[in-house]
């Protein structure tokens, strides 16, 4: 039995472009956490730490826009922006949320940089920023769920 | 027309429960994420991250292919048996980038495994090719040809 349906070729572009913004996305931030592990690990950490808050800053954050504007295209062609459906309203609290999480996750990683680079060991700093990405990816795990099965 | 990815509810908010081809989908989902992601840490570890950090991220890189691969793959066929036909153009075409991508990664870990900062003309032909075929079936998956 097939529950595939039909989706007009138009959306093809704006959904190619949310999908793979998101899915860059998800990756830094998982490239970001196994950087930030291994910055608490090592005492050498200066070049791990700015590597991690480049990784987030001229990476992750470009990434979310491309993502952030795919969704609200899509959404748009779909006329889904005033939808009251529960799997929009994740998709947009996890986005905004998200936002909001990276922004204060790029600025710990900064704040850590500085102070490895005056020679200061920021492991608060660096645990709060992995904890962050780490809650963050499950986040985002959330929103593909609901992304994907469009839950009643 | 094609057949959808994303099922739209423009004019319902409410959608039944929770399906099959929905659960399929989601899996299928989460190995192409993770699929996705691990040309995306290869391009990490070409731009610098090798030098900082290889073997880690040369083992999530692995990791991510092994199980992303492996889902898109399995879920992918199952998918297929279910709501298309396993002989669709659009369906061996992305069997043969999901090989090349499969061939290239894999080389490009086991390349990175050696070396934390392996010759450049070693990994960037394997890398290339890998990053193409990939954003080449991410293409195929949503845009259907011939379907």
């Amino acid at each position: 039995m097939s529950f595939a349906a039909v989706r007009p070729d138009d959306w093809n572009l704006a959904l190619l472009v949310h999908v793979l913004g998101a899915m860059v996305l998800v990756a830094l931030l998982a490239s970001a956490a196994v950087l930030l592990v291994v910055a608490l690990r090592t005492e050498d950490r200066t070049a791990t730490v700015r590597f991690a808050f480049r990784t987030l800053l001229i990476g992750a954050v470009p990434a979310y826009l491309v993502m952030r504007v795919g969704a609200e295209w899509i959404a748009s062609k779909e006329h889904l922006e005033d939808s009251d459906a529960s799997w929009i309203g994740i998709g947009y609290s996890v986005a905004d949320g998200g936002l909001l999480l990276l922004i204060v996750m790029t600025v710990l990683a900064g704040l850590a940089y500085r102070r490895a680079r005056r020679g200061g060991t920021p492991r608060t700093l660096l645990r709060w920023t992995t904890g962050l990405t780490l809650l963050l990816i499950v986040a985002y795990a959330v929103a593909l769920w609901a992304m994907a099965t469009k839950p009643a | 027309m094609r057949r959808l990815t994303t099922r739209t509810s423009g004019n319902s908010p409410r959608l039944p429960a929770v399906s099959r081809y929905d659960w399929l989908l989601f899996l299928h989902l989460i190995g192409a994420f993770a699929a996705v992601g691990s040309a995306v840490v290869f391009s990490v570890l070409m731009v610098g991250g090798a030098r900082v950090a290889g073997a880690e991220l040369t083992f999530l890189a692995r990791r991510l292919w092994d199980v992303g691969g492996l889902m898109t793959l399995v879920f992918g066929i199952w998918l297929a048996l279910d709501d298309y036909s396993i002989v669709d153009g659009w369906i061996l075409i992305a069997l043969a980038l999901w090989a090349i991508a499969a061939g290239t990664g894999i080389r490009l870990g086991l390349v990175f495994a050696e070396s934390n900062e392996p010759p450049a003309e070693r990994v960037r032909p394997l890398y290339g090719v890998m990053v193409v075929a990939v954003i080449a079936l991410l293409i195929v998956m949503i845009y259907k040809p011939g379907a």
